[in-house]
């Protein structure tokens, strides 16, 4: 599903530059529950970002679904986004003056699904994430949680075949992580890609890979006791 | 193209942001009204400007005479000109494909009597054409024909307020006055824009006037109406050479203006034409001003809503929105809203304009003041033009910053 080889980036600061990711390689299948870990720094918030199409990379190869990422010019990386990709953030990034549903139903407009079917979708996903009742809320009515589980009703509402993730327990406490996690192992149990990014052990956990960053370099990639289990 | 979901979205941000969008709107509103009321008023000066000359014929000239104050081929200052027939028939010779109207002009004072009511009218004697140069509008009756002047009847046609003077609410059309002794059959009543002057007054036919009154040939003025055909140009050059045949003709020192002059309604047309060309001028240019500076106002607000939105629109394009599509939501939105508060601002215009209305004439010489509907339709394009700019410039901007600097911005 995802394929990176001997990805570098590096961010010009001044006249200098930061080398931030030093030669990555990695592969995750399909249906993986992958977690990265690392200090801030580490270089894993801009790995997410490439492998998001938010970012491009300087040098390697970086194949999504099969797809060489090479020259992508902004229309396309979005309809990309758009068609393979969902995003859940640390601080959710929902439209203040969208209620929960519509939130949710954005993506499905930039599909151009018409208004009455995306509700109707979106308004299932919400019922998903045990939040119908919120559906014609703002995001400020919400709390972090209940947020978090309307972004994640966002990621999923276009079937993505990856959801990334980028700490998105981090501005969460301790039950509202385990329930936001417990929806990604969800997810992933009906068979789909989850790509988290975390500093946070306990949460790194409960994937089934863990893949540990340090300095722009892979310093170890493991598969977790959860993942044995199975 | 109408994408409902496109204007659903539009509606739904102005509305949740409505302080933002207010803002926009009233700098560009303020801007249309500032241009509005500019225009009309200058439109309303114009109105009173070709009022003033409403009296008479737009293109009538008159020869006058008076004494000479300069010596000519022996002949002594302070000789005393006349216009006879003679001189009447030569310029409408001279110059007959240049002329439209032409009218000799006696000026008489009579009393005028009808049974017991009587009073002292001016009368002029004058040809039919008088009619059309004075703009004199028949309302009972007719006008004086070739007719009358063939067997110099006595006939008169009196103004709309002779007619009040001395047949009140009585028919007068028919009936016989006494104007100074001679019995006269009044043929038609007048009225005429010029005021009150020139409907208290009454019109006899020259020949008439010259048979009874000295019994001579002799004319007061010559009136004519130049050809419309003629350029403002050509008019007052016709003017002149009209001026330098009759001088050279009664014997008149070629630059001796008190002794005759030509008054040629070409020449104000044309200094009228041109000062309110330079009004325009001005007014467009101050107008113009205006609008940029609104144009620029609502750019600067938009460049402040984009940066405030930067952040939605990175989540928008994290989600899968193109570029195109953000920049066409800013732009439709701008317009929508440039639109909107340009209209609200052009029909306060229009409407404080009507309000004026014809209170500034007396004071101000603003008469009717408004706006036509190609300005109306020029403001409209610009509106929209100057939303498109206002909008598409930041928003252009805002869509091609890579949307993981767009999440990050706060």
């Amino acid at each position: 599903m995802i394929k990176i080889e001997q990805l570098h980036k590096s961010y010009p600061i001044g006249k200098d530059s930061l080398h931030v990711l030093k030669g990555i390689d990695l592969h995750i299948k399909e249906g993986e529950f992958v977690s990265i870990m690392g200090s801030s720094g580490s270089g894993k918030s801009t790995l997410l970002n490439i492998v998001g199409l938010l970012d491009v990379h300087d040098e390697g190869n970086y194949y999504l679904n099969g797809q060489l990422i090479k020259d992508m010019n902004e229309k396309k990386a979005a309809q990309l986004r758009n068609k393979f990709l969902g995003f859940v953030f640390q601080s959710f990034n929902l439209i203040s003056y969208k209620t929960a549903l519509e939130n949710v139903a954005l993506p499905l407009y930039y599909k151009g699904i018409n208004r009455k079917e995306r509700l109707k979708i979106a308004l299932d996903y919400l019922d998903q994430v045990e939040l119908k009742d919120w559906a014609n809320h703002l995001p400020n009515e919400l709390s972090g949680g209940q947020k978090q589980r309307v972004a994640i009703a966002r990621a999923l509402v276009t079937k993505p075949k990856v959801v990334l993730a980028d700490e998105p327990t981090g501005a969460l406490d301790s039950t509202t992580t385990d329930s936001v996690m417990d929806l990604l192992k969800d997810i992933n149990d009906k068979g789909m890609t989850v790509f988290v990014i975390t500093h946070e052990e306990e949460v790194a956990a409960q994937t089934k890979r863990i893949v540990r960053l340090k300095d722009g370099v892979i310093i170890s990639d493991e598969l977790t006791k959860a993942a044995k289990a199975v | 193209m109408f994408d409902l979901d496109r204007w659903r979205e539009i509606f739904q941000s102005i509305n949740k942001n409505r302080l933002r969008s207010v803002m926009s709107g009233f700098t560009v509103a303020f801007a249309i009204l500032l241009f509005t009321l500019l225009f009309g008023i200058v439109s309303g000066l114009s109105n009173s400007f070709k009022g003033a000359f409403a009296d008479d014929a737009q293109n009538s000239m008159r020869v006058r005479v008076w004494k000479t104050s300069k010596p000519f081929k022996g002949l002594q200052t302070g000789r005393r000109i006349q216009l006879r027939n003679d001189d009447y028939n030569y310029v409408a010779d001279e110059y007959a494909n240049k002329i439209q109207y032409q009218s000799a002009r006696i000026y008489k004072n009579f009393t005028i009597k009808y049974k017991n009511e009587a009073s002292t009218y001016n009368v002029r004697a004058v040809n039919p054409d008088h009619q059309f140069l004075e703009k004199t509008i028949i309302d009972e009756g007719r006008f004086l024909n070739e007719r009358d002047l063939r067997e110099k009847s006595k006939s008169i046609v009196i103004g709309r307020l002779v007619k009040e003077d001395l047949f009140g609410e009585r028919p007068a059309l028919g009936k016989r006055v006494n104007v100074n002794g001679s019995s006269y059959l009044v043929i038609g009543i007048f009225s005429d824009e010029g005021g009150d002057n020139e409907e208290r007054m009454a019109y006899i036919p020259v020949t008439t006037a010259q048979m009874m009154y000295g019994n001579n040939d002799y004319i007061s003025q010559i009136v004519l109406g130049y050809n419309p055909n003629l350029s403002l140009d050509r008019a007052i050059a016709f003017g002149n050479q009209m001026e330098r045949d009759l001088r050279k003709k009664l014997n008149i020192h070629p630059d001796d203006q008190s002794a005759l002059s030509v008054r040629n309604m070409a020449e104000a047309n044309k200094g009228v034409g041109q000062f309110m060309g330079i009004l325009y001028a001005i007014v467009i240019l101050i107008g113009s001003g205006t609008l940029v500076a609104g144009i620029i106002g609502i750019s600067n607000i938009m460049i402040f809503v984009i940066k405030e939105r930067t952040k939605e629109f990175g989540i928008r394009k994290a989600l899968g929105a193109v570029p195109s599509s953000i920049v066409g939501m800013v732009v439709q939105e701008s317009v929508l809203i440039t639109t909107i508060a340009g209209y609200l601002g052009l029909s306060l215009g229009t409407y404080i304009l009507t309000l004026i209305g014809d209170s500034l004439e007396e004071d101000y010489f603003i008469k009717d003041p408004s706006v036509s509907p190609g300005i109306v339709i020029g403001a409209t394009i610009v509106l929209i033009l100057s939303g498109l700019i206002a909008g598409y410039v930041p928003a252009k901007r805002a869509a091609n910053i890579k949307p993981i600097e767009a999440l990050r911005a706060d």
